[in-house]
């Protein structure tokens, strides 16, 4: 049995990578909940982010002000990638193989541009720790937190309470009759597509902030965040938060008391419980 | 069917001779992966694209078999090529007792299935990279002994590959001409339908899996000694089951032959670029070109070009379908004894209770009138007697069987046919292959042959016979409603259910219908029908059971039933005045 403040140290860290598990979740489970769009290509949105920040930040821009090239530039992205989708009228299934298209040219243009190779965000957040009793929390995974923290709830409560949020509901539900009733549902449809994008922007900067990057792991990241995403429930804004956490812990836990290797086990059996036993919890 | 085998063998002979010519050896290499992903890429194929259940887990089936190789072979020292019908089994041993879990447990389809299969395969990946069947480091099969089928091992591999695509090829074929495939297509379209029409879809799920596991099994095997070092990260990597989708999707997935020629297509291209100095470029234009597939030919490349053939029907089949319905014997003769017989079937959704101890007897050659007001249980009533819901209480025997707890598709092979108040046809299934699969599954139990002239028969007597061929989204209403009766009648049911088969319909169109039902009982059919068009009501049925709140409040002829109180008040509620 490990010692205890082992234990609290991945406890933390677990806490840590739930938020970015969170984080890369919300646009999907948003996307795919609301838009009826599977967007496999998040993942290398999220990682051509991450490298754009890392090469902003190479020509000396500070990473979090990259944000505000990225962030409109991934909105526009999104938007469009939902007015192909609207156009050719394409399935949930087949929008995932569109977008599995898009994953590889993505990844090939990550390759072409970046290579191969890992490469590493020096930044100065990098070096910055706080210690909380015998806890070590390092600055940027501090910041992701925040980030999925603050943008989860900020949608969870636009989609709650605007009538932005309530007509895109309506019309995830019901598009033609949202319409029938006067939504605009094709706008909102846009505009959202454009947020979740500009959300893998977001989850981009954490991932540059905190990872080593290269292009095979982009596929690294698909199977834990989709079962986080079926765990928060599709379309919801804090269920991939809390869902991450969950999974972000039990793994860290796992890991702490068994080897890192099995953490993966327990992601996935949950996911599938919950496929077998409560589907229409989906 | 058997001329297609014979030209699919005939190639395989005719390529198995390549090793003769002596080419260099990458020839043979390159020709080996596109056997490999042809054998994948089918086999994925057999499951997912026939039935509609898209695995994203074929990565772990290929697993499976990648592993029992290397196992076997370092570790119990089997020979190589013992172990590849090892392999087979274990991986569709793996995959029937996942079906049997997650056929049964709801339905579980489209994206949600593909997660799960994913995940099945991830959690495979972890067990395996943590205990010692891998361990970590991988597994090496350097020292293993390469078969001497060819003079060189890239030519025993060639055509170890090239046997296996080929009887890939051939199963898929036989499968798709098969009860099974037809079978499968249907569950396609509307699973709960294929059930009532007579298909067994769970058992047919888990043949169609069982099969396509066993082969990515054997293609594991082979490819293991192919790679000669296997690891988790490379076998279990999410590009091996989107590949496998690419492929089949591209090539068109409603065909034997498209994945194998989205697969042939997708690694030679890969291939061309990787020879040349531009592999990433090769990448990026394989993702560009399934973005434009998907877009501008969903039903992919043989789903756009090969377009479907109506069958002309030959003359004697004409002639043969021009048989007035009485010229057919009847299946059975009416003699008045109980065919139906119900007692106190109750049934609740969350609290509602549809049926509340139901009493029902239907005798043989009569016509009962089902009615009520909307909401009343009639609906539930045919969907208890038909199996697709279970009742909660009570008990349903049919011509001395207990149907209380058979499946649906058992049901219908002892005789009770249904149709929707809402046609439900199979979309994409000609309006001809939807009669001829009743044909097969229902009572009638057709060999394929004798299911489509007896199809012919009732699309001729439903005067849909000009439509045969056609889709059913080309149908209007009335003719989809009339499709969903033929589909019923093929069956040969003793008990017919008609779901308001008159609403939505015109009045012209209502006397065509009235005076096809009689016709239909002529033949010796019972018939329960519920109905909201009075006039048809009064005209047809011998008795009228009248069902309010999911309980029989009145029963007897048409004319004493509905001057009771009771049932006007059911229908227009309480007099006051």
């Amino acid at each position: 049995m490990p010692s205890l403040a082992l234990l609290a140290q991945s406890l933390a860290s677990g806490i840590f990578i739930g938020a970015l598990y969170g984080l890369l979740g919300l646009g999907l489970s948003l996307a795919w909940g609301l838009l009826g769009q599977i967007n496999l290509a998040h993942f290398a949105l999220a990682f051509l982010g991450a490298y754009l920040t890392y090469q902003l930040s190479l020509a000396g821009l500070d990473p979090l002000a990259t944000l505000a090239l990225i962030v409109p530039a991934f909105f526009a992205f999104g938007a469009a990638l939902h007015w192909l989708f609207a156009r050719f009228a394409v399935s949930a299934f087949n929008s995932l193989l569109v977008t599995f298209g898009l994953t590889v040219i993505i990844e090939a243009a990550i390759q072409w541009i970046w290579s191969a190779d890992f490469r590493r965000l020096e930044s100065h957040y990098a070096d910055v720790r706080y210690r909380l009793g015998t806890l070590y929390i390092p600055l940027p995974e501090l910041l992701t937190l925040v980030l999925a923290v603050v943008l989860s709830l900020a949608l969870w409560a636009a989609l709650r309470y605007t009538d932005f949020g309530k007509a895109l509901r309506a019309s995830a539900e019901d598009a033609p009759i949202a319409q029938a009733f006067g939504v605009n549902a094709k706008a909102l449809a846009l505009l959202l597509s454009g947020i979740s994008a500009a959300l893998a922007g977001v989850a981009g900067l954490c991932i540059a902030l905190s990872y080593t990057l290269a292009p095979s792991q982009i596929y690294a990241w698909v199977g834990v965040v989709f079962a986080v995403v079926m765990l928060g429930g599709l379309g919801s804004a804090l269920g991939p938060l809390v869902a991450g956490i969950v999974i972000g812990v039990s793994e860290a836990l796992t890991a702490a008391i068994t080897a890192p290797s099995w953490a993966p086990l327990v992601s996935f059996s949950l996911l599938i419980a919950l496929l077998l036993l409560r589907p229409e919890k989906i | 069917m058997m001329r297609t085998l014979g030209t699919l063998f005939a190639a395989g002979v005719a390529l198995a001779c390549v090793p003769l010519l002596k080419l260099p050896a990458f020839y043979e290499s390159f020709l080996y992966l596109v056997f490999f992903w042809i054998v994948l890429a089918t086999s994925w194929n057999i499951l997912s694209g026939y039935s509609g259940y898209f695995s994203f887990g074929h990565g772990a089936f290929f697993g499976t078999g990648m592993y029992a190789t290397a196992t076997l072979t370092t570790k119990a020292g089997m020979p190589f090529l013992w172990t590849l019908p090892v392999c087979a089994a274990l991986a569709a041993l793996f995959g029937v007792a996942i079906g049997a879990v997650v056929f049964r447990a709801g339905r579980l389809r489209g994206e949600l299935f593909a997660l799960l299969t994913l995940a099945v395969s991830y959690v495979l990946a972890t067990v395996i990279l943590n205990t010692p069947i891998d361990g970590g480091p991988g597994v090496s099969l350097a020292a293993v002994a390469i078969p001497q089928l060819a003079p060189t091992a890239p030519s025993t591999f060639y055509l170890l590959a090239l046997a296996a695509a080929i009887v890939t090829l051939a199963i898929a074929y036989a499968v798709q001409r098969a009860a099974l495939g037809t079978g499968l297509f249907a569950i396609h379209d509307d699973e709960d339908v294929a059930e009532v029409l007579g298909v067994p879809t769970y058992r047919y799920k888990l043949a169609a899996l069982a099969l396509s596991c066993a082969l990515a099994g054997a293609a594991g095997g082979i490819h293991a000694l192919f790679v000669s070092y296997v690891t988790v990260g490379e076998t279990f990597s999410i590009v091996v089951p989107l590949s496998v989708v690419l492929m089949s999707v591209l090539g068109g997935t409603r065909h034997w032959l498209g994945p194998a020629i989205g697969a042939a297509l997708v690694t030679a291209l890969l291939y061309i670029f990787t020879a040349s100095d531009y592999a990433v470029a090769g990448r990026a234009a394989v993702g560009l070109i399934l973005i434009v597939v998907i877009l501008f030919m969903p039903q992919g490349v043989l789903g756009r070009f090969v377009r479907r053939k109506p069958k002309p029907a030959s003359g004697l089949e004409f002639a043969h379908a021009n048989a007035r319905i009485q010229d057919l014997t009847p299946s059975v003769t009416p003699s008045g004894e109980t065919l139906l017989s119900a007692h106190g079937v109750s049934k609740s959704f969350a609290g509602v209770q549809a049926l509340a101890g139901v009493d029902l007897e239907v005798r043989r050659g009569e016509i009962v009138g089902l009615v009520g007001p909307n909401g009343s249980g009639k609906s539930t009533l045919i969907n208890v007697v038909s199996g697709h819901y279970r009742a909660d209480g009570g008990r349903i025997a049919f011509a001395g069987h207990d149907l209380t707890a058979l499946s649906a598709h058992r049901i219908a092979r002892l005789g009770i046919a249904r149709t929707y108040q809402i046609p439900r046809p199979f979309a994409h299934l000609s309006v001809h292959e939807n009669v001829t699969l009743a044909a097969m599954f229902g009572h009638a139990g057709l060999p394929r042959a004798a299911a489509e002239r007896e199809a012919r028969r009732w699309l001729e007597y439903t005067a849909l016979a000009p439509k045969a061929a056609a889709l059913p989204r080309e149908l209007n209403l009335h003719q989809r409603k009339f499709l969903e009766l033929a589909r019923a009648l093929a069956a040969r049911p003793q008990l017919l259910l008609l779901d308001e088969v008159l609403s939505g319909l015109t009045p012209a169109e209502i006397d065509g219908a009235i005076a096809l039902v009689k016709d239909i009982r002529a033949q010796g059919a019972s018939i329960v029908f519920v109905e909201h068009v009075m006039r048809a009501v009064m005209q047809l049925a011998d008795r009228i059971v009248v069902l309010s709140y999911g309980r029989v409040i009145a029963e007897g002829s048409p004319a004493a039933v509905m001057g009771r109180t009771a049932v006007v008040e059911a229908y227009l509620g309480k007099a006051h005045a």
